[in-house]
């Protein structure tokens, strides 16, 4: 038997080296809802058949990691926000709660121990390692300082503050950064190995390359220093290349790429310097075939795969409710069929 | 729709340039010395909406597109351009004569910003619009049968919103109701023939293609 576990190829390629395999990631959430065939919001409500659900998922398409997050707005809930449910697809994130600039001046951090939606997933979390033991990476998420805006006020007024409310602005950046880290490592305890940090606003989709270097990379730099554990930084189908080389600077180990840039660029851009997470479309995953699947899936093998730092996974760090599982069993089948380094076919171009 | 004239008499060369990189460059102050020197020139108000302000965000948007400018460019250069029309031309209907009747709508989401910059572009353009704000999707079936706009314009973040286009198209259809309606969000830009599934009329990759939209002049669209 293979001594690679996903815990061994996943550090191996995060090394910047080749394991046996490219490591793919099917970052699933609902989907373990309806393997129990259960309602979307009673399934968020029972950590430990999350934990079941995750653990049976992986062990079924072979991926190479543990899902550890439950859904964006808890984070929203955390700050006193609600979730919108629905049946047939992920949680949705309810109103702003912070209506007016002038709230931020009274916002604190809230404790984690004072959330019962993030205490649910620390024990979601804490039973998948128990369940699937130290060789399988248990991935936690956070959303990034930087971001987590987008849900307290609305995109909209975030902008505007951004733009001309300085001070408020780095008095919400300094509340979010402290419950960041508290978030993130509170997940790294319970039994997460990694963190991925979903900073959408950092992407240069939504802000210049001068904005990112002003406003978000030096807020990045320290707070994932502060994070007691490797961190990749997902930018949910954001675009990045042109911030990159001030991506690298924040310490982070990876990013999450866009199906929007050209894999093969971005691999020549970060070579050596930063890990590769992604780029496989989500959306169209909803309508594959098997035959697309592996097209799809040797497409990306062949840019980003040679030479390590590469994990597949799809571009925005979520598969979508709609997506069939028998596409996911086809994106498994194919990885493993031509994912194996040292990936000959793809280094003699061959389709 | 008015008809402009051709000539560009009096246009200074520079002038719609000079305007997008104030925009750009988030300069209210420059924006409004641009415009209030072309009225003094002479340049008609509506001329001035059609030819710099409309161009500008048009190009604005598609460096967005292509990705070459970030949202936060798009949406700042959006609200200058409506405060320089709201401060300097008249109100729409004054504006432009014939209004369309334009519904816009945010289906079953609290994210507002691509409805918002689809306005801004809009109102910058001396279209008047009527804001349905966040609805679902039987809300929104309702509410069109009800005032039966010209056109719909629905913006979308989620995927699952994205598909709930599908009921209301469905609704719309059953009551013989054939509005054209145009779709735009991140999901239709992740998947080229998502418009189509869902019912959509057409699709806009970025708020400007609202206006082509509006106008009759977006391809592929009724």
């Amino acid at each position: 038997m293979s001594d690679w576990t996903p815990l061994k190829r996943v550090q191996t390629a995060l090394s910047h080296q080749e394991p046996d395999r490219v490591p793919f990631f099917l970052l699933l959430t609902t989907h373990g809802a309806r393997a129990l065939g259960m309602g979307v919001k009673a399934y968020f409500q029972r950590p430990d058949l999350m934990a079941r659900a995750q653990v049976a998922m992986q062990r079924r398409y072979g991926h190479d990691c543990l899902n550890g997050s439950a859904y964006a707005s808890a984070e929203l809930e955390a700050f006193g926000g609600e979730t919108v449910f629905f049946e047939d697809g992920p949680p949705n994130g309810g109103p702003p709660v912070i209506t007016s600039p002038a709230a931020i001046d009274r916002l604190v951090p809230p404790r984690i121990q004072d959330c019962p939606v993030l205490l649910r997933t620390l024990d979601f979390q804490a039973r998948m390692r128990e369940a699937a033991g130290p060789d399988v990476p248990i991935v936690g998420s956070v959303i990034a300082p930087f971001s987590l805006p987008i849900l307290q006020m609305g995109f909209e007024p975030y902008l505007c503050l951004m733009v001309e409310d300085p001070a408020r602005f780095r008095r919400l950046m300094a509340v979010n950064e402290e419950f960041c880290v508290a978030w993130a490592n509170a997940q790294l305890q319970a039994g997460a190995t990694a963190i991925g940090c979903a900073d959408p606003m950092g992407s240069s989709t939504l802000v210049t390359l001068e904005q990112y270097l002003a406003l978000d990379r030096e807020l990045a730099r320290r707070t994932l220093a502060r994070i007691q554990g490797p961190v990749a930084t997902h930018f949910a189908s954001g675009r990045v290349l042109p911030h990159l080389d001030a991506v690298v600077e924040t310490g982070t180990v990876a990013v999450g790429v866009s199906v929007l840039e050209d894999l093969a660029r971005l691999k020549a851009a970060a070579r050596g310097r930063l890990s590769l997470l992604g780029n496989l479309n989500g959306i169209e995953m909803v309508g594959w075939t098997a035959a697309t699947a592996e097209a799809r899936v040797k497409e990306a093998l062949a840019k980003a795969g040679p030479g390590g730092g590469f994990i597949l996974a799809d571009n925005h760090g979520e598969i979508p409710w709609q997506v069939p599982e028998a596409v996911l069993d086809a994106v498994g089948d194919a990885v493993r069929r031509w994912g194996r380094y040292p990936l000959d076919w793809a280094r003699a171009g061959l389709p | 729709m008015d008809t402009l004239p051709h000539s560009t008499t009096s246009w200074p060369d520079s002038l719609p340039g000079a305007f997008e990189r104030a925009l750009l460059a988030i300069d209210r102050v420059r924006a409004w010395q641009v415009m209030e020197d072309a009225l003094r020139r002479g340049v008609p108000a509506l001329q001035l909406a059609q030819m710099c302000i409309t161009p500008a965000l048009e190009r604005i948007g598609q460096g967005w597109e292509s990705g070459v400018l970030a949202l936060s460019q798009v949406y700042m250069a959006g609200r200058i351009a409506e405060e320089v029309v709201d401060g300097l031309f008249p109100p729409p209907e004054v504006l432009r004569g014939g209004q369309p009747h334009i519904a816009l709508a945010l289906l079953e989401d609290y994210h507002a910003l691509g409805k918002r910059m689809v306005h801004l572009v809009l109102r910058s353009a001396g279209y008047r619009c009527v804001d349905y704000g966040r609805v679902t999707a039987e809300e929104l079936s309702e509410r069109i049968q009800e005032e039966a706009p010209d056109r719909v314009l629905v913006s979308t973040l989620m995927y699952r919103s994205a598909l709930r286009v599908e009921v209301v198209k469905s609704s719309l259809l059953r009551a013989g109701c054939a509005i054209p309606l145009c779709v735009g969000g991140a999901p239709f830009r992740f998947h080229a023939g998502l418009w189509r599934n869902v019912g959509a009329d057409a699709w806009g990759a970025e708020a400007a293609d609202a206006l082509a939209f509006v106008e009759g002049r977006l391809k592929g669209a009724p």
